[in-house]
């Protein structure tokens, strides 16, 4: 029997604002454990939420970004259940009213594009962090992440493989990035992604049992474990087993999924509506200043670099993947350069040194400009391709000037066709053995006296000069 | 018959992290029964045309800027705990699955 | 004789402390002396904070030394109930999962009172977690009645009526989500106002029931529950839940008269739970305003036999939630014996709360559970807004709703413990006022034959406490009505 995956992701985003979702405490995390917390984010007695307007400003510009419905009208929510993590062992949360739903995504998965449809996205606090390296048989706990601002965007069950999964996620990362509303940094929890799975035959409308797989801390982790999970479901069914309904967190060192162990009653959440915080009204007029406010979105951006720089696809889509390389880009082309080169430029010689620097493009010390110069010297012949790629690598590593490397190294190209001409006559006189042999048909000696004419000039003479000058005195000396 | 059983008390119990003796238990099943029993009398009540009274307030969007207020000193956040190591509030271990 | 200081009123006393006539300090040692002698016997207060309290009335004499204005509550000793933060002392709430607890903030009305000259003597007894009508829920002890000791004195406020009615302090703080402000002040025989909810900041009361509980003052009279009110109220960026309206001088609105006003008499509050005692002594009340020149209107709240349903449904959800949060993490009571997570919960809280927080615990947590939220959570949310809408009709005809606080007085301690339905019953006139977020007031309306004092209590329109304090302040002054002093006995 062939079966097909169906998968839904429920994905936590700490948004990026600078106080915490109820209280004034910093966001940043990093900080002393329980340093950034305070009587309202401990859940100390007596204390009361204050919703951060942030949050809900930055919730609808994701909404909206995901074509979801803006609520009119919601309402947060106590989620109730124990755990050391939790400051008041109650979340607040949405349930039945969230901020954001409806929505949808476009991915893309081998050429193809694919919409995935998103549920919802919902404002909730984040969660204190237990650690296990304390002494004996104890957990230390650090409320620093407590009350963090948390959205969790869910998707409808429209993803169909591991594949498809990644891509969503690469997707939704690409546009929180765009928003600029998240770090999105999935090594260091600000962005997690939970998984429901379930296989059924081809051809069958019901959905199988579905397990939902937790823990997992990067985006190949999702792709790997949703693999296993799919592989292990169609494993039981086809030995005639059955799937379990549960929650398996992913552990990546065995590379496998494992059950985890919770109370039949942990499910019961007992929500009902927090009566510390009021209702969420956004009204059209506010929907409409959020909606005025967002960035260019990566779809649109993308097909329009598309056009604008005659880009393939392919290069529009690797350009536009951050923001700030479709901006450098941008400038790049701004300050004079040939789109179709500087798009090279950029995507080959200038990611590679930022890959092995493990550089942002944001800190990269090429400036547009000097990249617009180096593209256009090497249009205009005065330095080759080679020699671009010196001056490059020097720029990158010291940021200088691109005409102050060319000037200083003396690696202007020989475009004088006088003092090629002299040097080549002099190479055909040393090797009347090769010249014989091109004669007689042998065409690969060309690239040998190329060679030896650029061995002469140091690698300085203009590569497409000296070959028309090469083949030029060539066929005037055979006749 | 009370409203409810010894399992449902069982059962809440467990949700609310109270560990009750038997005659605690029997004493629960016919306390809260009783009033239960008397709760139900909202039944007579004719409220499909009602809205929930969801908040007490009328108001709508009351919202803080976000702005970075002092936190505690770690001292004071600690001060009440019952056990701690200066840096972190210390609990038994704390297994995968304690989420209940 | 002069009159002892114990004995005056909060505004004499503060007008006294301004002018410069007396010293805060003296009045504070006054008071302090006060409740050496009394207290043993009413054994109202939990905490004494002598030195705090002295050091607070030093630094309004210098004030006022210095020709700097001390505040409106200059010199004014107050009580504080136990479930109000404060970094000073403990904040118990009565609870021995709390026994050590020490706030690491202060509440935004302690910070509001203390800005305004007031001097905190410490702090007061209540039912554990505000749950009980009768304070004999304390785990810390066992407050009297001052009209007679054998009696219990209301609850949850027990600590801050009694210590009012036994002169220990001008002012006491107290905290009503079902008429734990009111019913302890008409037992007691004192002036309790609960509030609109949303009045007064709840930043720093430990939540009972958070879409109920609103803190107010229990005074000695109408004037100082105004006086009071002035520093209370007023919107606080710390809770979301603060109406944002201006404050008024509310005791402008003591003008002395009732002409014209409309009383309205719910026909459901004079029924055979009624004690007939009771009963007497609101009608001699509503006589006093038909003499006034008020207008007596007969008004009906169909809904009032649905009110302790749904209020107990809505307080002990609420209740299950915000009490969650004592698990021995990060403040508390931790069970020694617990070695893991599941056993520091379940030791820690089965152990450390009480049988009637237990009892709440479990029924909010029921009626929220999977399967039943609709048939009692959703439906009792329904009801409060029905239960609203009487009052709104109500208010149509009247300018205020006048009753009985409480259907019967003050009774011995021990009787009403056993069944806790019974007890729940008889917070029948006071909680459909925290359903509806109504302003509500209790002033004393005489003395059964058995010496305890009745309540009479008046509900207003949302935020209209001026109303009630006019009422109130006039009937006080023109009933020729005074309960004299208690024997303590
Ligand atoms: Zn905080």
């Amino acid at each position: 029997m062939e079966f097909e995956a169906v998968v839904g992701m429920e994905v936590h985003v700490e948004i990026n604002s600078k106080s915490k979702v109820f209280c004034g405490c910093s966001g940043n995390f990093h900080a002393a454990p329980n340093t950034n917390v305070c009587p309202v984010c401990l859940g100390m007695p007596g204390v009361l939420p204050v919703l951060n307007v942030d949050m809900v400003n930055k919730s609808v510009a994701v909404g909206l970004a995901l074509n979801c419905t803006i609520s009119r009208w919601s309402k947060l929510d106590r989620k109730n259940y124990f755990y050391p993590d939790m400051a008041k062992n109650y979340q607040i949360s949405q349930y039945d009213l969230p901020l954001c739903q409806n929505g949808w995504i476009d991915i893309e998965v081998d050429g193809q594009t694919k919409r995935i449809g998103i549920t919802r996205a919902h404002i909730e606090e984040d969660t204190a962090r237990n650690t296990h390296t304390i002494g004996g048989n104890q957990s230390g706990v650090d409320f620093n992440r407590s009350g963090l601002p948390l959205l969790e965007i869910v998707t409808e069950p429209d993803i169909r493989s591991a594949k498809e999964a990644l891509a969503y996620l690469t997707a939704l990362k690409q546009m929180l990035q765009y928003l600029d509303v998240s770090d999105c940094n999935m090594e260091e929890g600000s962005l997690r992604a939970e998984a429901n799975i379930s296989v059924r035959p081809v051809g069958q409308e019901k959905f199988g049992t579905k397990t939902e797989v937790k823990n997992v801390a990067s985006f190949s982790g999702v792709h790997k474990a949703i693999e296993f999970e799919i592989a292990r479901h169609i494993k039981l069914i086809n030995s005639g087993g059955k799937v379990v309904q549960e929650t398996r967190g992913w552990d990546a060192d065995r590379g496998i999924t494992v059950p985890q162990r919770l109370k039949e009653s942990a499910h019961d959440y007992r929500y009902f509506p927090e009566p510390d915080l009021v209702p969420i009204v956004v009204d059209e007029a506010w929907e409409q200043r959020i909606r005025e406010s967002l960035p260019e979105l990566p779809a649109a951006r993308r097909s329009r670099m598309g056009t604008q720089y005659g880009l393939s696809a392919y290069d529009a889509n690797v350009i536009t993947l951050s923001q700030d390389t479709a901006n450098y880009y941008e400038q790049v082309v701004a300050a004079g350069a040939d789109a179709k080169k500087a798009a090279n430029w950029l995507m080959v010689e200038l990611q590679s040194l930022l890959s092995a620097a493990k550089q942002d493009i944001r800190d990269c010390r090429v400036s547009p400009a000097d990249l617009a110069a180096l593209v256009g010297l090497i249009e205009s012949g005065a330095i080759n391709g080679k020699m671009g790629k010196d001056v490059i690598a020097e720029m990158f590593e010291t940021g200088k000037a691109t005409q102050d490397i060319v000037n200083e190294q003396g690696l202007s190209q020989i475009t004088d066709t006088g003092e090629i001409e002299a040097i080549i006559r002099q190479v055909l006189a040393d090797n009347p053995a090769q010249v014989e042999q091109f004669r007689s048909g042998k065409d690969k000696v060309f690239g040998f006296l190329v060679g030896q004419v650029m061995r002469a000039t140091q690698g300085k003479a203009n590569p497409a000069l000296l070959n028309d000058l090469l083949r030029r005195e060539l066929s005037r000396q055979e006749n | 018959m009370s409203k409810i059983t010894k399992q449902d008390v069982e059962y809440v119990a467990g949700l609310a992290q109270l560990r009750l003796d038997d005659a605690a238990k029997e004493r629960l099943v016919r306390e809260m029964g009783d009033i239960l029993a008397y709760m139900d009398q909202l039944n007579e009540l004719d409220t499909s045309n009602v809205e929930p009274m969801m908040h007490a307030m009328e108001m709508t969007n009351v919202f803080r800027q976000d702005v970075v207020e002092p936190s505690l000193p770690r001292e004071e956040a600690l001060m009440n705990a019952p056990v701690h190591d200066g840096e972190y509030f210390i609990v038994p271990r704390i297994l995968e699955g304690d989420a209940s | 004789m002069t009159t002892p200081l114990y004995k005056k009123t909060a505004r004499e006393i503060r007008d006294a402390v301004r002018s410069g006539a007396v010293t805060a300090t003296a009045v504070t040692e006054a008071h302090l002396a006060r409740i050496a002698e009394v207290d043993p016997k009413v054994d109202a207060f939990t905490q004494i904070w002598t030195d705090e309290a002295l050091a607070q009335a030093a630094a309004v004499d210098a004030k006022v030394k210095q020709g700097v204005d001390p505040g409106p509550m200059a010199g004014v000793p107050v009580g504080v109930k136990e479930l109000i933060c404060t970094r000073t002392g403990k904040t118990t709430c009565a609870s021995k999962i709390l026994e050590n607890f020490r706030s690491p903030y202060d509440a935004t009305i302690i910070k509001k009172l203390d800005a305004a000259g007031a001097i905190f003597l410490g702090k007061v007894n209540m039912d554990e977690f505000a749950m009980g009508s009768s304070t004999e829920r304390s785990t810390l002890k066992t407050t009297k009645n001052p009209w007679n000791l054998k009696c219990v004195p209301g609850g949850s406020s027990g600590g801050s009526a009694a210590a009012i009615s036994a002169d220990e302090c001008a002012m006491a703080i107290g905290s009503d989500t079902g008429g734990s402000i009111r019913q302890p002040a008409a037992l007691c025989g004192c002036v309790g106002i609960k509030p609109t909810y949303g009045r007064v900041s709840r930043y720093g009361l430990v939540a009972f029931a958070s879409s109920l509980d609103q803190i107010g003052p229990l005074t000695k009279n109408v004037e100082d529950a105004a006086l009071s009110l002035n520093t209370l109220c007023g919107r606080d960026p710390l809770d979301a839940t603060s109406a944002d309206l201006p404050v008024p001088d509310f005791t402008k609105a003591l003008t002395g008269d009732v002409k014209g006003l409309r009383v309205g008499l719910p026909k459901e509050y004079f029924t055979e739970a009624l004690n007939a005692e009771m009963r007497e002594k609101v009608e001699a009340a509503v006589d006093v305003f038909r003499r006034g020149g008020a207008e007596i209107v007969p008004v009906s709240l169909p809904h009032t036999d649905y009110a302790i349903a749904t209020y107990y449904i809505i307080c002990t959800a609420e209740a299950s939630a915000n009490l969650a949060r004592f698990d021995g993490v990060r403040y508390g009571y931790r069970h020694p014996g617990a070695k893991t997570v599941e056993e520091m919960y379940v030791l820690s809280k089965s152990e450390a709360f009480g049988p009637e927080v237990r009892r709440r615990i479990m029924l909010g947590t029921y009626v929220l559970s999977s399967g039943y939220y609709d048939a009692y959570y959703l439906k009792a949310q329904k009801v409060r807004r029905l239960i609203k809408k009487d009052f709104d009709d109500a208010f149509e005809q009247c300018d205020f709703v006048m009753g009985p606080t409480s259907p019967i007085p003050s009774f011995e301690f021990g009787a009403k413990t056993e069944n806790p339905l019974e007890m729940y019953l008889a917070d029948i006139y006071t909680i459909s006022v925290n359903l509806a977020t109504l302003p509500g007031i209790s002033i004393p309306c005489g003395l059964t034959a058995s010496g305890l004092p009745a309540g009479l209590q008046m509900i207003g329109r949302p935020f209209g406490e001026e109303t009630l304090l006019r009422a109130a302040h006039c009937y006080e002054q023109t009933s020729g009505i005074t309960l004299g002093e208690p024997p303590i006995a």
